[in-house]
């Protein structure tokens, strides 16, 4: 049939149209839906450990629910004060209710340690409090508070108290970044005792930048070379790269003390080599750190790099050579450069991965190599401050973002592969 | 400024040049070959014949086992690649993906230290010849193939080489771009008169753009001639088989005079050939007959030899008609019978007369 349109056009009327999309919906739902399925696991996996916890701790890093759940009372009665002088009466009578709840769910000792944090001595006030109230009485509380302990009266206390009975607080991610609040609120340099973590982060970015370059300037040759040669010589070469990868990180690590420690291995060479008069200290300081992290890094570098190489043709150095560059001009300035995305790419492989070294440091390093990471696990576990283990983390996450960020902008992140 | 040099004298000489990768065998073996200045050579030949090789060690990447090479005078045996002058045109281009257009065709003055000012008006002169004036900012990878391949023409000619090697440049190119780009590179060539060497395995492009094509085989060059007579009188059975089309007809020479041989066919039939240099009185040999110079049912004493044959199949292709007959002798013959107002009518299983000239068919060497 040819029959045409007015139009010129022969066929298809716009309800033809939709109901084709309809058809072709239909068509595709089932490919839709079997797909989907199979990558359901892995989605549900990735889910549930690892874009959860990330949330959970990003929570917690300014979850603060401590003294909000336990000073019902105490906080309604605070909200009422103006600030200026010690809270009258029913403020202290709050407390002494309070309290008596604590006691009985004992939870006077979470209140006073989330208070201690940024009051020292905090938390044997409200222990203190609590056999008072333990030990019967009534009102009227606010002498009885003050003759238990005077600095129930200050006033800075008691407005530290109220910002602590908010929901969320800054106050991990300020200390994090050695800041605090004062009574006012208004964010200031912490105190020299507690300003520890921006010396922890400096620490930890400028050993991760160490390794990324003692991995790269080691590295790159390696994977010229591994781009360069006939296969049968670079299957062998490639096998020698990846052999680290078949052994645990555990292992490696504490074979690097076997090897470098006072009176191990490579002392023993020195000394008799009369290469050194005295045994050196190679390992539990930033030496031993850097090298240790930098063998279990080398892979991670090379192989973006190589990558990126294999797929330069050789008729590019070729073709600069026979337009009349030297060896070196050609190769520093047409080789290298189409070099930089395989470059960018291990390099911020291994700096993130090295962000969050914790194993290694912890093990080779001194007190001083301590990276985020020990902290974060000392916080957890030691110091049960879970709010500034997640504030430690959610920092260090934010700085690996924005590098990513940094990254994708120059170089794309699709250019990251391995082998 | 150098003496003018006639044209006679050669400007690139291989003298003696054998090469082995491996220490076993010869990629390409004794080489002798002079190249005359403004020449344009082509290098023909299939892969694996010694051609690309022959043209890595002129270029500089590849050094020759044995002998040396000359080019304008000195020995260049010793010269790196960057000190030779010799401007180089690769299968892919090889254009530098992180510089743009302007940076590439100016990479080479940069290296040599050429002001930026002049720098930038030869690149303007250099692509301008060849019409991409307007890309120059572009990056490689914006351009088209046959685009690319202009840009890699314009880097090579910029600074004004002695000498200009491309090794299969249009290969990447689709048919009807191949062959525009073939006539562009005969007009640069005739308009800046510069020496060009070319690597190509395909024979028409060589026959099209050469004023002498070399053709290689086995790492031996078989025959060096201007394209016409490669293609009518080729020296040895490998140039007739890989240059056009061709009938072989197996015999043997029975008897020679001047030019002229007679050879007997396996049947017994003979044949008037002309002699070449390939076999001699005695020899066994290949008749080379081109299928255009078979002609059906000639006219009285238009050919010299004239055969009964049978049709086997017919080929229309438009221009021409392909026409493949069975000699009453076995041996089959093609014929090329131009589509013109006049063609005879053939069918299948017509029986037919059919012969050639002794000069159109040559007696070659059975190999």
């Amino acid at each position: 049939m040819a029959v045409t349109t007015a139009d010129g056009v022969a066929g298809i009327q716009p309800e033809d149209k939709t109901s084709l999309k309809t058809k072709l919906k239909r068509a595709e739902r089932i490919n839709r839906v079997r797909s989907l399925s199979l990558v359901a696991p892995l989605l549900i996996f990735i889910l549930a450990v690892f874009v959860l916890p990330i949330a959970l701790m990003l929570i917690r890093s300014v979850q603060n629910t401590e003294v909000r759940s336990a000073m019902p009372a105490t906080l309604a009665a605070l909200d009422g004060w103006d600030g200026v002088a010690t809270p009258g009466e029913p403020v202290f009578a709050a407390l002494a209710q309070d309290l008596v709840q604590t006691q009985k769910d004992r939870t006077t000792g979470l209140v006073g340690k989330r208070i201690n944090y940024e009051v020292p001595g905090a938390r044997s006030r409200f222990l203190k409090a609590g056999r008072m109230i333990d030990a019967g009485g009534t009102g009227p509380w606010k002498e009885k508070f003050l003759a238990n302990d005077p600095e129930w009266g200050s006033v800075p206390f008691w407005a530290i108290m109220k910002r602590a009975g908010q929901t969320y607080t800054p106050y991990y991610l300020l200390t994090s970044l050695d800041l605090r609040q004062d009574a006012s609120g208004a964010v200031m340099k912490n105190f020299d005792d507690q300003s520890i973590f921006l010396d922890i982060f400096t620490r930890t970015i400028w050993i991760s930048l160490l390794v990324t370059l003692a991995t790269l300037v080691l590295g790159y040759p390696v994977a010229h070379l591994l781009a360069i040669l006939p296969p049968k010589h670079a299957n062998v070469l490639m096998i020698l790269v990846l052999l680290p990868f078949t052994t645990s990180i555990l292992v490696r690590t504490t074979s690097w003390i076997v090897l470098l420690q006072s009176n191990g291995v490579l002392n023993d060479i020195l000394l008799a080599l009369h290469i050194t008069s005295e045994r050196v200290q190679l390992i539990f300081n930033r030496f031993g750190t850097v090298l240790a992290m930098t063998h279990i890094q080398l892979p991670f570098t090379i192989l973006p790099i190589y990558s990126v190489m294999k797929s330069i043709p050789a008729t590019h150095v070729r073709a600069a050579r026979s337009l009349g560059a030297g060896p070196l001009t050609a190769f520093v300035s047409v080789y290298m450069p189409q070099t930089l995305p395989g470059v960018g790419a291990g390099c911020l492989l291994t700096f993130i991965l090295s962000l969050g070294y914790y194993i290694t440091p912890a093990l080779v390093g001194g007190p001083q190599d301590q990276m985020v990471s020990y902290f974060v696990a000392l916080y957890t576990n030691r110091e049960m401050n879970w709010g500034q283990a997640s504030a430690l983390g959610a920092i260090l996450l934010l700085i690996t973002l924005a590098l990513y960020a940094v990254f994708n902008r120059f170089v794309g992140i699709d250019k990251v592969k391995l082998g | 400024m150098k003496l003018p040099v006639s044209a006679s004298e050669s400007f690139v000489e291989f003298a003696g040049i054998q090469k082995t990768y491996d220490g076993e065998v010869l990629v390409v073996k004794d080489l002798n070959l002079r190249i005359r200045r403004g020449e344009f050579l082509t290098l023909l030949g299939p892969s694996g014949s010694g051609k690309t090789t022959t043209l890595m060690m002129l270029a500089g990447f590849e050094t020759p086992t044995v002998g040396n090479i000359m080019l304008d005078g000195e020995r260049i045996d010793a010269v790196p690649p960057e000190k030779r002058d010799i401007g180089m045109v690769f299968q892919n281009y090889a254009l530098f993906p992180h510089m743009s257009v302007a940076q590439n065709v100016g990479f080479p003055l940069k290296v040599r230290g050429v002001s930026k000012a002049e720098t930038a008006q030869r690149v303007a002169r250099a692509l301008d010849m060849v019409e991409l004036g307007k890309f120059a900012t572009r990056m490689p990878g914006q351009l088209s193939g046959g685009q690319q391949q202009r840009v890699a023409l314009a880097r090579a000619l910029v600074f004004e080489p002695k000498l200009v090697l491309m090794d299969e440049p249009l290969g990447a190119l689709d048919k009807q771009l191949r062959e525009h780009m073939q006539i562009e590179i005969r007009h640069l060539h005739e308009r800046l008169g510069i020496t060009v060497v070319y690597v190509t395995h395909d024979q028409s492009e060589a026959l099209t753009m050469s004023d002498r094509v070399a053709v290689f085989n086995a790492g031996i060059i078989q025959q060096i001639a201007p394209p016409a007579e490669l293609y009518e009188s080729p020296e040895n059975s490998f140039v007739a088989q890989f240059i056009g089309e061709n009938n072989r007809l197996p015999g043997r020479i029975e008897s020679a005079s001047g030019t002229l041989c007679t050879v007997k066919l396996a049947n017994g039939s003979t044949v008037a050939a002309t002699l070449t240099r390939a076999a001699g009185v005695g020899d066994a040999c290949l008749l080379s007959v081109r299928p255009e110079r078979v002609k059906i049912a000639p006219a009285a004493g238009a050919v010299d030899n004239l055969f009964e044959a049978n049709v086997a199949e017919l080929i229309y292709l438009g221009d021409h008609l392909r026409v493949r007959c069975v000699l009453d002798s076995g041996a089959e013959v093609v014929v090329k019978v131009g589509n013109a107002e006049d063609r005879p009518v053939l069918d299948v299983g017509t029986r037919i007369p059919l012969g050639w000239r002794a000069q159109d068919c040559r007696a070659l060497d059975a190999a």
